[in-house]
């Protein structure tokens, strides 16, 4: 086997980058915190994702090396991330464009929180063990 | 090695029991993957051959509808989780995998038996739901059917909740061998295609198999604590819960068929003794497929009351999976033309592979067609669909590699004329089954139903009168297979002249794969510049 | 890495040398990373769906949640993100004493992350902000409230469970480290440690804006 040119004496990483990144994540922390409190109309969640997207880039790229690792592992973790953004945006196809050709006809089953109702009719049931056709 | 001391290999060194249930060898934790997916076979067959019984003459004969519902949840469940997720990847691949790239073991050994034991404990819950009033929903547990019927539910839901875990954990191992364990020399487009199929398989493990874990345990929440998150009278939605589970389960769809076609890429090549024709088509396309399974689920909910748009996107995507389908069908029949093609047993199961393959991925372009699928949803239409993929496809790529690599798995050589009786049996029986079941679904015959109107009568006695001739086949299969463990003729080290390193190495191979490390001379295709001699017939 | 003719201790026998042993561990955990995503990126699919659908009721419901408590947390948990990227780097430099402080330092900053998170708890189910059958709570407007606590149980309990996972994960590789298993040679079960406790922070710092700063 032959060795491979070493790069095994890995990247350490000056004292100052983790705590100035720590100190980063502490402020941008700070930030949407009290942005929250801000209306921005329908902004508010776009600049709260986006500020912790900032983080997670922080943490990913600096606590957890991508920044200097093999680019492969980078590559790993965006996979992750394209395959959840494929997940809810596909799924929103479908939630968010219901009844638009032929409006939905049928009614919510029962209207309200009729929770209570079927917790009743849930323990009737749980009584009564035998095996009937509902 | 000296030829006169008995030889030691991987199955009598080291010995004792204890040697193989804490065995960390790939090759030992494929063949106990061997044995219990053939248990959960037989397991599932017996449930198969039960519905079919059952549907041999109309009214209730042998069960009533309840039994009915809780028999073919069973047979899909066992099927798909016990046996065909598990059955190529870590049966097959398992042991395979690391002597393909000529390495010693894949890159984390213990996590191998790990992910065996979990596949068993998995196995066990799936086996006490049986007997705790076994689940009636289907093998996809719809709510909110699931969430209220008084069968066990949740043993056999978590027992897909752990073999998900097993199936990632097989998964994970598979990438990071392929990645970090080949030998030197062996560049990605030097892999057999049967690796780059198991690669393809094991990102859509990883990706795919963690969502149906956290639908698994929604779906536990939702039956135990009432969350109400899937049932519409809490302001939840079921059709939700069908996302989470096809988001998962059509890609699963190809963590079974991939492999597959990863054998039939070997066999193909190897038996015909000629250059596998298009490697990067086929390898990309199995990376393809891989991607575009992603994309597709909602074609399984186009009458669940998904919006249009939605169902419009699945629809138009489901098409392309036919293009790299296509690309592997049409370069395979490519390496077919020409070649000094060899009618041994496994090339009869990839012959057959590619015509009922062909077949079931066809009629799966009706099924995602829009409008017809609304006529054929949920008949018998699409039940002989999926079984020309999975059985048609899926199985018989197994079958296919198990008659292939039996010899290196074994060392013995298997009865040559039983095999072809036992594989004309499978494929006739096969397509006696399912084929009238494609005519009975454009008939109208629904899916899951014990009881059926008097027209479709005939079909359903000729399809099963079909799973007598496939269980006949299957039961020749056993005897011989058995049989030539103990008194089968000693195989060559290359049966069949090819040119992969597994058979670089003894029949059965040695404690550590290989006595010599092997070299990349060739590559895994190049007929045209080795010459090898088949020595078996 | 020089040629392996002397087998280090830790290497196993079906890996040629250290530095692809090393190299496939953390292929493996960034890939059982991808699949942690995707597991809580279920929850976070429904959690997205849901808010579309109620966006007043997930407005109205958010204002229960206790904001301090969470940005404590937040706080906490980015703290402890430090002190296990830190006990790494000690590792790097030899400095097992170092180490040894900072995942004491991150496992005291984990247990915090958890008695705050019990206090919310324990005061949520005090009131009956539950989720599905169990809610109990009639303060909030809109229709079904339940289901913005399932999905904040259902959010933040798994991702406590993934801090008990950590914690164990820590007092393991803590152990190993007072026993000199590691050096600056070896140390990798400590960066694969430390890889899943920035995980859990990372899926921590999506959690609190999306569940306490709905604005
Ligand atoms: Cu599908």
């Amino acid at each position: 086997m032959k060795a491979k040119a070493s790069d095994h004496s890995a990247h350490i990483l000056p004292l100052r980058i983790y705590l100035g990144v720590g100190f980063a994540l502490f402020i941008l922390t700070g930030i949407t915190v009290m942005i929250s409190f801000v209306d921005l109309g329908g902004w508010n969640v776009t600049v709260a994702l986006a500020v912790a997207s900032i983080k997670a880039a922080l943490v990913v790229l600096f606590f957890m090396h991508l920044l200097y690792d093999n680019k492969i592992y980078l590559t790993i973790f965006l996979t992750a991330i394209g395959f959840l953004a494929i997940l809810i945006i596909f799924t929103m196809f479908d939630t968010m464009e219901r009844g638009r050709l032929y409006p939905e006809k049928a009614k919510p089953i029962k209207p309200g929180a009729a929770i209570y109702e079927r917790e009743d009719s849930l323990s009737s049931r749980s009584v009564d063990t035998t095996k009937t056709d509902h | 090695m000296s030829e006169a001391v008995a030889e030691k290999n991987y199955l009598n060194d080291p010995k004792g029991w204890k040697s193989w249930v804490f065995t960390l060898d790939h090759k030992r934790i494929g063949i106990l993957y061997l044995a219990s997916i053939t248990a959960a076979f037989f397991l599932g067959g017996v449930f198969a051959v039960l519905i079919r019984l059952e549907l041999l003459n109309p009214g209730q004969d042998l069960m009533g509808p309840d039994t009915y519902n809780q028999i073919f949840t069973l047979h899909g469940a066992v099927m798909i989780f016990l046996f065909i997720i598990p059955s190529i990847p870590a049966a097959l691949g398992n042991f395979f995998l690391p002597l393909l790239i000529g390495a010693k073991d894949v890159a984390f050994p213990r996590l191998n038996l790990a992910s065996y034991y979990i596949y068993v404990f998995g196995s066990m819950f799936a086996v006490y739901s049986i007997f705790t009033g076994a689940v009636d929903t289907g093998w996809t547990f719809y709510t909110p059917y699931s969430t209220e019927t008084q069968t066990s539910v949740i043993p056999m839901t978590l027992g897909a909740f752990i073999l998900g875990f097993s199936s990632i954990f097989t998964g994970l191992n598979f990438i990071v061998t392929i990645h970090k364990m080949r030998i030197p020399g062996m560049t990605w487009y030097k892999l057999p295609l049967f690796v780059w199929a198991l690669y393809a398989t094991a990102i859509i493990q990883v990706v795919a198999t963690p969502v149906l874990g956290i639908t698994l345990l929604l779906l536990i929440f939702e039956r135990v604590f009432s969350v109400g998150i899937f049932n519409p009278d809490m302001g939840g939605d079921p059709v939700l819960f069908q996302h989470f589970f096809w988001f998962y389960s059509h890609p699963a769809v190809y963590i079974m068929i991939l492999p597959g076609m990863g054998i039939i890429s070997e066999l193909i090549a190897t038996f015909s003794h000629k250059k596998i024709f298009g490697y990067k088509a086929i390898a990309f396309s199995s990376l393809g497929i891989a991607f575009i399974s992603f994309l597709v689920w909602g074609h399984h909910m186009f009458v669940s009351g998904q919006s249009e748009l939605a169902a419009m996107i699945f629809s138009f995507l489901t098409f392309l999976v036919g293009i790299p389908s296509g690309i592997k069908v049409f370069n395979w029949i490519t390496t077919l033309y020409k070649g000094q093609i060899h009618f041994d047993t496994p090339m009869l199961y990839a012959l057959s592979f590619l015509f009922l393959f062909t077949i079931g991925g066809l009629t799966g372009i009706f099924l995602g067609a829009l409008a017809t699928d609304v006529h054929l949803h949920d008949t018998y239409f699409v039940v002989a669909h999926f079984h020309y993929v999975m059985m048609g496809g899926t199985v018989m790529a197994f079958l296919g590699g198990l008659h292939y690599w039996w010899p290196k798995m074994f060392g013995k050589m298997y009865n040559h004329f039983w095999s072809v009786i036992a594989m004309i049996l499978v494929f006739v029986g096969f397509n006696v089954t399912f084929f009238s079941q494609f005519i009975l679904g454009s008939q109208g015959m629904p899916r899951r139903y014990y009881n059926y109107l008097d027209q479709f009568q005939p079909l359903h006695a000729f399809s099963t009168i079909g799973s007598w001739i496939l269980g006949a086949g299957f039961i020749i299969m056993a005897i011989y297979l058995i049989h030539s463990l103990f008194k089968g003729r000693k195989a060559s080290d290359n049966p069949w002249g090819g040119l992969t390193f597994e058979w670089a190495t003894g029949s059965p191979p040695p404690h550590h794969n290989f006595k010599v490390t092997p070299k990349m001379t060739h590559g895994p295709y190049d007929y045209d510049k080795v010459l090898v001699e088949q020595t078996d017939y | 890495m020089s040629e392996s003719h002397t087998h280090p201790a830790h290497l196993a026998h079906h890996f040629s040398d250290v530095e692809q042993q090393r190299e496939s561990a953390k292929f493996g955990m960034w890939v059982f990373l991808l699949t942690e995503v995707l597991l809580f990126g279920g929850l976070f699919m429904a959690y997205a769906i849901y808010r579309a659908w109620n966006p007043d009721m997930f407005y109205n419901a958010h204002k229960a949640l206790n904001i301090y408590m969470g940005t404590a947390n937040t706080f906490v948990l980015i703290a402890s993100s430090v002190t296990m990227a830190l006990s790494i780097r000690s590792m790097q430099l030899d400095k097992r004493k170092q180490t040894i402080g900072f995942l004491i330092a991150t496992l005291a900053l984990a247990c915090i992350f958890l008695v705050i998170k019990y206090f919310e708890y324990s005061h949520k189910f005090h009131v009956g902000q539950l989720p599905g059958k169990y809610y109990s709570y009639t303060g909030i407007k809109g229709t079904n409230p339940h289901i913005f606590f399932g999905i904040y149980f259902g959010m933040t309990g798994l991702h406590g469970l993934h801090v008990l996972a950590g914690m164990s994960a820590i007092v393991w590789v803590l152990i190993k480290t007072v026993k000199k298993k590691f050096s600056a040679e070896y140390y990798t079960p400590v960066e694969m440690v430390g890889l899943y406790w920035h995980l859990v922070d990372l899926i921590w710092i999506f959690l609190f804006p999306l569940l306490y700063l709905i604005g």
